[in-house]
């Protein structure tokens, strides 16, 4: 949280927090100058070098998951040929329908190696996958972020019956057992947009999902912003905004969001990879995204069924969002210590 | 104490009314004829007709909804017999009552989900406070990296790889399954020793991570300086100054993982390939039997309410500011 003399420098430059890295210039070490808080988050954040490698690593991610069609397309492969009934590989599977060759058959044409029984190149089915559970939890959270600072705004800076009801409301919500109702939701959602009898589109599957996770993902951040803009409403800076004759949507927008973008970041970046591990969760039970759609959550169904066999498939998927999670939980950690420096690790 | 447990129980009771009546409406508004769903493809009108009226579809939803709630508390008759007290209706496919096919399925849910609370709360909890104790040292290195990259793992990637371990190549486990606790106590340990080994490590990882931080928050506090500064042992200044002061905030954050407890319970089902609620409400779900989809959600949320009270509890008794009436 920024005092209210800094806030007012603030306003401008709390809300460029991606890119103020252009303001800051090493001449300016020697004489004392006024830094905005922004300014020196990003000047924090860069000493930090777990912070720096997990933002790399996470950035690449994202690069790779805007790129697989590219990639895929310079390696060869996509996620839907069953190459083992390609005449140019005739000794993809064994007799078992599992890899021939080791490690899962890993080899220069199949870099992750095979699916075992359907003969798919789990590189690209990766890659795919991965690009499917990124854009959705995007999505997701940026739903679930704006829901819940609307929300949270609303009923911290009105208060009384509004900020009342809108607080049952949202423990209502939070009561809900999220992943069982996510599960039972989800064929009630999909039937909302085609019969029982036709087959599901996968962008309906993929909406459909959205909504149900949306539906119970913004409470958290409500709750969240609700008690920041609580602890900011009565500060003299708001107050001097309201005598000079500011409207509340220009309080609201200018004086106070600015003052609060920094739990919001800090929420957010935890919240996009728990969007992605429900939403693998749902597709690992069986009532997310079904076959053919590459999907980082069917890979560890598939990966479990023939395990015993074939342990080399797990590992790739696996390892790939074991890192992904980590380097996301650590960037976490670096922005808010950044943010805030109280916090010790 | 009385008097609380008497308020949360109305507050439990209303909270349940309202999901039920959300999740009943929500289910029976969706434009789905359900008799058609449980009667099959090729099934002619009159069949429709008498399974609908069989499944009561044939009355007007409040009225639906009216039996359905009021079987809860009094029971229902049935076609097929009479379903009694707590009554959740009755499968559209297989034609069991809901209650019973939760109850089957529930003691294997509950063995999972509170054993592996309790083994994460005393390994979470324990080596937190080691880390802390021996904050800078190796010893808090090694256990901030090992919980910090343990609390990144899945249930579905680390399950298989215990699997693999433990039982595939070694051969030193069975296959994990499930025997009631009534008939033998030691093989329904044994045979869920690697799920809840599993579903722990990883909820254990992070409730280190939690641990550590709050008690080193805690342990810069002024009165623990003070107690510190005034001469009180070290040991005793750390146990019951900071630690209690820690526990607060872990038990609110544990209030509020109670849903994640019972989904990681949901998940190492199907990791472990055991039949339990989870597992049900899939089912359920693709088949798209909503009494039983509804019944397993209102069971899963009271169970959940319930556990809920119980934290609250054992708040009040770790933080005496908070009253109980």
């Amino acid at each position: 949280m920024t005092s209210p003399i800094e806030a007012e420098d603030a306003t401008a430059s709390v809300a460029l927090d991606e890119k103020p890295a252009a303001k800051t210039t090493a001449a300016d070490a020697e004489a004392p100058v006024g830094r905005s808080p922004g300014q020196l988050m990003w000047m924090r954040f860069k000493r930090d070098r777990t912070g720096v490698v997990s933002a790399i690593v996470v950035i690449l991610y994202f690069v790779i998951a805007l790129l697989a069609p590219v990639i895929a397309s310079l390696y060869g492969k996509n996620p839907y040929t069953l190459y083992a009934q390609e005449p140019e590989y005739p000794f993809l599977l064994d007799d078992f329908a599992m890899p021939t060759g080791s490690f899962g058959g890993v080899s220069g044409e199949f870099w992750f190696g095979v699916e075992p029984t359907l003969g798919r190149d789990v590189f690209t089915m990766l890659l795919y996958g991965m690009r499917t559970s990124l854009y959705m939890a995007v999505a997701l959270t940026v739903l679930s972020v704006g829901t819940g600072v609307v929300i949270g705004m609303v009923s911290g800076y009105f208060g009384g019956k509004v900020d009342y009801w809108l607080g049952r409301i949202t423990d209502f919500f939070l009561a809900f057992p999220s992943q069982l109702f996510f599960i039972a939701f989800m064929p009630v959602v999909t039937a909302l947009f085609v019969s029982p009898t036709d087959e599901t589109p996968t962008y309906l599957r993929a909406v459909a999902i959205i909504l149900v996770m949306w539906f119970l993902g913004w409470m958290g951040m409500a709750r969240l912003v609700r008690s920041s803009v609580l602890s900011l409403r009565e500060r003299e800076f708001v107050e001097a905004a309201k005598v000079s004759g500011a409207s509340r949507w220009r309080i609201v927008r200018k004086e106070i969001l600015p003052n609060i973008v920094t739990p919001i970041l800090v929420q957010g970046t935890y919240m996009l990879p728990s969007a992605i591990l429900s939403i693998a969760f749902l597709s690992f039970v069986g009532v997310g995204f079904v076959e053919p759609t590459p999907d980082w959550g069917r890979m560890f169904a598939i990966g479990a069924k023939i395990y015993e066999q074939d342990p080399a498939f797990m590992l790739f998927p696996g390892l790939a969002l074991v890192i992904f999670v980590l380097a996301f939980n650590l960037l976490g950690d670096s922005v808010r210590d950044a943010f805030d420096p109280k916090t010790g690790r | 104490m009385l008097q609380f447990l008497i308020r949360r129980l109305t507050g439990a009771v209303v909270i349940m009314f309202l999901i039920g009546a959300f999740t009943f409406f929500l289910f029976y508004t969706i434009p789905q004829d359900f008799a058609q769903l449980s009667c099959g493809k090729n099934c002619s009108p009159e069949n429709i007709a008498v399974i609908r009226e069989n499944l009561g579809l044939d009355k007007p939803i409040t009225a639906q909804f009216w039996d359905f709630m009021s079987g809860i508390i009094v029971g229902r008759d049935f076609a097929t017999g009479h379903c009694s007290a707590p009554c959740l209706g009755q499968s559209f496919s297989t034609g069991d009552f809901v209650w019973d096919s939760i109850m089957d399925r529930f003691p294997l849910t509950l063995s999972l989900t509170v054993g592996g609370l309790v083994i994460f709360l005393i390994l979470g909890l324990g080596s937190g406070l080691l880390a802390a104790w021996k904050r800078g040292t190796a010893i808090d290195k090694t256990v901030s990296g090992a919980s910090m990259l343990l609390s990144s793992f899945q249930i579905y990637f680390l399950g298989p790889i215990a699997l693999g371990i433990f039982v595939y190549s070694t051969g030193w486990m069975e296959n994990p399954k499930y025997i009631p606790f009534t008939e033998n106590p030691v093989g329904w340990a044994v045979g869920l020793l690697l799920p809840w080994a599993v579903m722990a490590t990883i909820f254990t990882a992070q409730y280190t991570r939690m641990s550590r931080s709050t008690m080193i928050e805690q342990l810069q506090e002024e009165h623990v300086r003070t107690a510190r500064a005034k001469g009180m042992p070290a040991r005793y200044v750390f146990f019951r100054y900071a630690w209690r002061g820690s526990l607060a905030p872990i038990v609110t954050i544990l209030g509020m993982d109670l849903s994640g407890l019972l989904a990681g319970g949901v998940v190492t089902e199907f990791t472990f390939d055991l039949a339990g609620i989870g597992r049900l409400a899939v089912e359920s779900s693709l088949t798209k039997d909503l009494p039983l989809t509804m019944g397993v959600m209102l069971f899963g949320a009271f169970f959940i309410l319930l556990l809920n009270i119980v934290v609250d509890l054992a708040y009040a008794y770790i933080d005496p500011r908070v009253r109980l009436a």
